[in-house]
């Protein structure tokens, strides 16, 4: 089970606390009506899936239940850098350097 | 005599206590701290089970928790606990074992019969076997095979036994308790760090508790050991826990261990679990798990008798147990002869000990030597004879080249071999350890680290006692240094004696035989042999991942401790690869066999899942209700009277609902507040519908998309004020919905000032529906003017229920007048119980979810989930008056304009109406054109809800058809089993078309 620290509670907290929330950074479009059908099945279905170093959502969802983003390793399964909703999305390629990958 | 194997003297058990015990029926003596296998040694029982395949006899092998052979049955409580393992089980008075997978009985087995058969049972044979024909898969091979394979039987009973867990934290985890594990607590803790310390045995100290020649300090290794242990026991920052299994390494240092807390005991207090789950989550942790001794790949290296030349040592030293009285000593490495001159010296025969090696350092030769012991360098095992214990051995010659000639035979009543170390690898393993290959020593030893976590001692391939503690010592005060920023001086204890010792080999030892009829055991527990993997080689299995499944060996209950390195080098020959290409397989948790009791914990019965209990719980239970769960919620499904069917309660319940009232149990609608000057702009943008516009104190019907344009929940809204939404979800979608708002509140349009709180659990909803709603409620209801004109169909007021606050709805889902009281959920039993005293004197019913099911598909409204399954679009299910159609934009609103989504041909909501009224279509069904559609024919649609319905006096369904909204008047097919169903397709609707009843 992972150890999760919440930034809203600063607290650590085991996985059993948060719910992943797919990946980060996919705002939904200011004006869906004027996207083509392609750049709307992009927003809805289309997701990078990185084997690696790779930006997704998290929910505390049974402790403050705030919506946060994380940079998450999916193979070693390491929290590189943990942020705020709305804070901007970090450089992958250097926390992933960082982390000697 | 009593226990012929036991010595005079020594070894930690307490020869004062005498032990009773049974094996197979006939008692036997031990003494207290044996374990089972000591006692049966002791008692000249080596043949303790039959193997996997071959039913072949066997007998202890090792004395440790890889023991592949000596699994037990152990009777307790009038059940029977399978697959033991003897070298783990703590005798204790009474105890009752029994041998496992033998018929009729041990010393005759009919199942051996696969021995002499065994030219069948090649590796693959499964695979092979099984591939044709395909009925005699299920009818002849898997119950034949299933009755003569496996190990042991599982009980019969439920577990009666109790099972606990705990969390625990620390800064050092220390796992293995042998001199590294030792030394590596006493220097963490002296930091005054936290230190758990765990060992799978019953008494801490490892190998020092079988370790006679060497010191420490000046002390035997076993009463350092436990001068030690008490050290650490009285020092208020250490956590001793013997009888504990460290059994799975997960991610960020958390490891799982299993604590057998009384399984030991005679007796066990009955206030105390089983076992024990620790869930540890260390900072820093500490690997101590020592190493295995291999076994050596000769031909019948398995009859009863054949043992570990370390575990024979362990019995001696630490059980005062001798393995035979006439011992040969099969080996490679130096260590066995230690063995051998133990057991000498306790007047044991040594009748040869025969290594391998050419050479043999000069000291073990001049020990042997002075003890008269013949030792017959370059020679193998070649064959050995014994059925049910080992009567003898042929020893054979190894020339330079290879060859093998024969070297006479020796008789004997033990062989004990050794075949070299194996570090145990597989917790740093577990932790993604990557090992690498260490040519010197032969073995894979642990890598970088993933964790935080350092090996020490032998399974990190370091050998000699002195080196060993040393390295625990410095692995101890670099865990605690790294988890406490804390250093403190330890004085480390120096070990005297005891040295590393050399050799070992790896994989199958040339003989002279004739390869065809050899038995080699590469691992004892799946019946592998050498032949096996060599075979699966020529057969194209490349990859050890392949080999070991193709195999099964490494995939027994040891986990390949005692298997994999033999048969990764039997592998890598026969590839002609060398063997650190051909890598290792994945250790994988559990190290060794657990409980399901362990993973449970107390996850069972009651307490596997809560249980959700509404307002009229205990009514419906004195009422003779029959329940139906729905997610974790108790809900009445309907109230049978004088044995009545379901059919006849439900056809009861609907009629009275439809000609007077009915009672029914809302409150596990799911309900969320939706406050703020935001709140109706955050539903327009949440929901199809427009809300803006809505008046307080009205409801609205509102639908819930996903951004793909599928329906995902609907519900009632009312507005309460301005700034205030009462909303209400479907009972199985209320965390979702509640979860999608937040989602989007929080992360897309943070700018609307709008709170959302679940309320589910806050309200109780009661609801009444019937012509007779208003004439029950009002006379408990004040503060609101029920009259028609008032408060009509789609109101919401705030009112008092019997001086108890209320949200009062007029809405309905029958079809009917209807009104949902919502009262603070401590209220709401008063209400319910009050309303069904009421009903009572009008002659209503109390009705469930079968008939609320009924009552609503009469009217053609739909169930989300089950008219719907998240590809159904508003305007399939009629609904396109339910999207606000000048929002510029709202959940769904883009996805409903998608092409598929638009186009021709989609399924829409109908009604289905059987020529033959009393058939009632199957939910589920499919919809065809023709009666009889030819094969590969696609359905025009499916059945989505079938009742009898009382007030049509007929079956009625509903249905998601192909355009079936062209399709009124037209007939169409069910193809059931039976032959065709006839159907017509007609509205969605079947009473009250015009809704006039739901306005009186
Ligand atoms: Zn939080």
């Amino acid at each position: 089970m992972l150890l999760i620290e919440c930034p809203y509670c600063g607290v650590e907290r085991p996985e059993l606390e948060f719910r992943c929330g797919g990946e980060a950074h996919i705002a939904r479009p200011e004006d869906p009506s004027g996207k083509t059908d392609e750049e709307w099945a992009e927003f809805l279905y289309m997701r990078t899936n990185t084997k690696g170093v790779y930006a997704e959502r998290w929910r505390h969802i049974h402790g403050c239940g705030r919506f946060f983003n994380a940079v998450r390793d999916t193979v070693s399964d390491k929290f590189l850098k943990i942020y705020k909703a709305g804070e901007p999305m970090p450089d992958l390629a250097s926390l992933a350097k960082e982390a000697g990958k | 005599m009593s226990q012929p194997y036991r010595t005079e003297k020594g070894g930690q058990i307490d020869r004062d206590r005498k032990i009773s015990f049974t094996f197979d029926g006939e008692r036997m003596e031990g003494y207290e701290c044996d374990t089972l296998a000591s006692a049966l040694l002791a008692n000249g029982v080596h043949l303790v089970g039959r193997s996997f395949k071959y039913h072949r006899p066997r007998g202890i092998l090792t004395a440790g928790s890889e023991e592949p052979n000596a699994l037990v049955g152990i009777y307790r409580k009038g059940d029977q606990t399978p697959n033991l393992r003897a070298t783990q089980v703590e005798l204790y008075d009474g105890l009752e074992a029994i041998s496992q997978n033998r018929f009729p009985s041990l010393s005759f087995d009919i199942g051996a019969v696969n021995d002499l058969l065994s030219p069948l049972f090649p590796s693959g044979f499964y695979y092979k076997t099984f591939m044709w024909p395909k009925a005699f898969w299920d009818r002849v091979y898997e119950p034949v095979i299933r009755a003569a394979a496996g190990l042991g039987k599982p009980p019969k009973n439920p577990d009666h036994d109790r099972y606990a867990n705990l969390y625990a934290h620390c800064d050092v985890l220390v796992i293995g308790a042998g001199p590294a594990g030792l030394a590596a607590a006493l220097a963490a803790s002296e930091t005054g760090a936290r230190v758990i310390l765990c060992d799978e045995q019953a008494s801490l100290g490892g190998s020092l508790l079988s370790e006679t020649t060497a010191t420490i300090d000046g002390k035997q290794p076993a009463d350092w050991a436990e001068d030690t242990v008490a050290d650490l026991a009285a020092r208020d920052n250490v956590t001793l826990l013997p009888r504990t299994t460290a059994f799975g390494y997960y991610a960020q240092n958390f490891v799982a261990l299993a604590e057998r807390v009384t399984d030991h005991m005679a007796d066990p207090d009955p206030a105390l679990p089983r076992e024990r789950l620790w869930q540890v989550r260390a900072k820093e942790v500490v690997i101590a798990a020592g190493s295995i001794e291999r076994p050596m790949v000769f031909p019948e290296n398995d009859r009863p008798g054949i043992l570990m030349a370390g575990a024979a040592r362990t019995y001696l030293n630490r059980y005062g147990v001798k393995a035979g009285q006439k011992v040969l000593v099969a080996t490679a490495c130096d260590t066995a002869w230690q063995a051998a001159f133990d057991l000498a010296d306790n007047g044991v025969e040594i009748a040869a000990i025969a290594d391998t090696r050419k050479i043999v350092p000069e000291a073990l030769m001049t020990i042997a030597e002075a003890r008269n012991i013949k030792v017959r360098t370059g020679c193998v095992v070649t064959a050995t004879q014994g059925r049910k214990r080992v009567s003898g051995a042929l020893l054979g010659h190894v020339s330079s080249t290879g060859a093998v000639s024969s070297a006479g035979d020796v008789a004997c009543d033990a062989l004990l071999m050794s075949g070299g170390w194996t570090p145990t690898v597989s917790l740093y393993s577990q932790s993604r350890g990557k090992v690498v290959w260490d040519e010197a020593s032969g073995n894979f030893l642990p890598g970088a680290h993933p964790q935080n976590e350092r090996s020490a001692g032998a399974c990190r391939g370091l050998y000699g006692l002195n080196a060993v503690l040393e390295d625990g010592y410095a692995a101890g005060e670099d865990a605690a240094k790294s988890a406490t920023g804390k250093s403190a001086k330890c004085t480390y204890a120096v070990a005297t004696g005891a040295h590393a010792g050399e050799g070992g080999t790896l994989g199958d030892l040339p003989n002279d035989r004739d390869a065809s009829r050899v038995k080699a055991f590469v691992d004892y527990q799946n019946d592998v042999t050498a032949k096996d993997v060599k075979l699966a080689v020529r057969e194209g299995m490349h990859s050890i991942e392949h080999i070991k499944r193709y195999t099964t060996t490494g995939m027994a209950t040891d986990q390949g401790r005692l298997s994999n390195m033999n048969a990764l080098a039997i592998a890598s020959t026969a590839l002609d690869k060398p063997l650190p290409q051909v890598g290792l397989t994945t250790f994988r948790q559990p190290f060794t066999p657990t409980s399901f009791g362990t993973f449970a914990t107390s996850s069972r019965g009651d307490f596997f899942d809560p249980v959700r209990k509404t307002p009229s719980h205990q009514w419906a239970v004195d009422n003779d209700v029959v329940f139906e769960d729905v997610g974790q919620w108790k809900r009445s499904r309907y109230f049978p009277k004088d044995g009545e069917d379901m059919h006849g309660a439900v056809a009861r319940e609907c009629q009275v609902v439809r000609e007077k009232v009915g009672l029914f149990d809302g409150s596990t609608l799911g309900k969320i507040e939706v406050v703020g000057p935001d709140a109706a702009e955050f539903l327009e943008r949440m929901y199809t519908n427009p809300w803006k516009g809505l008046k307080p104190g009205r409801c609205r019907y509102g639908l819930m998309l996903n951004d793909a344009g599928f329906i995902i929940d609907d519900g009632v809204i009312g507005r309460i004020a301005e700034d205030r939404f009462h909303v209400t979800t479907t009972t199985g979608g209320a965390a979702h919905v509640f979860a999608t708002m937040e989602d989007y509140l929080q992360t897309e349009w943070p700018d609307l000032d709008v709170w959302v709180t679940s309320t589910t659990e806050q309200y109780a909803v009661i609801a009444l529906q019937g012509p007779l709603a208003r004439d029950a409620i009002a006379p408990f209801i004040s503060g609101i003017d029920l009259s028609p004109d008032a408060f009509p169909h789609m109101s919401v007021a705030t009112g008092t229920f019997s001086g108890v606050p209320c949200r009062l709805f007029r809405i309905s889902f029958t079809g009917e007048i209807g009104f949902e009281i919502n009262v603070p959920r401590r209220h709401g039993t008063m209400v319910w119980d009050t309303m069904a005293a009421e009903i009572e004197k009008l002659g209503g019913v109390v009705y469930g979810t079968e008939t609320m099911h009924v009552l609503r598909a009469e009217k053609g409204y739909i169930i989300v989930g089950q008219e719907t399954d998240g590809t159904v679009t508003p305007d399939d299910v009629g609904m396109s008056w339910a999207i606000g159609k000048k929002k510029k934009d709202f959940v769904g609103k883009r996805g409903l304009a998608r092409p598929d989504l638009i186009a021709e041909g989609r399924k829409q909501l109908v009604g289905l109406l059987t020529k033959d009224p009393r058939i009632v279509l199957e939910e589920g069904a499919q919809v065809t054109k023709v009666p009889d559609p030819a094969k590969g024919t696609s359905a025009e649609g499916h059945v989505t809800s079938a009742y009898h319905s009382p007030a049509a006096g007929r079956s009625i369904a509903l249905a998601m058809v192909k355009d079936g909204r062209a399709l009124h008047g037209k007939t169409l097919y069910i193809p059931m089993p039976g032959g065709a169903i006839e159907v017509e397709v007609t509205e969605p609707v079947f009473v009250d078309k015009e809704g006039g009843r739901l306005n009186g």
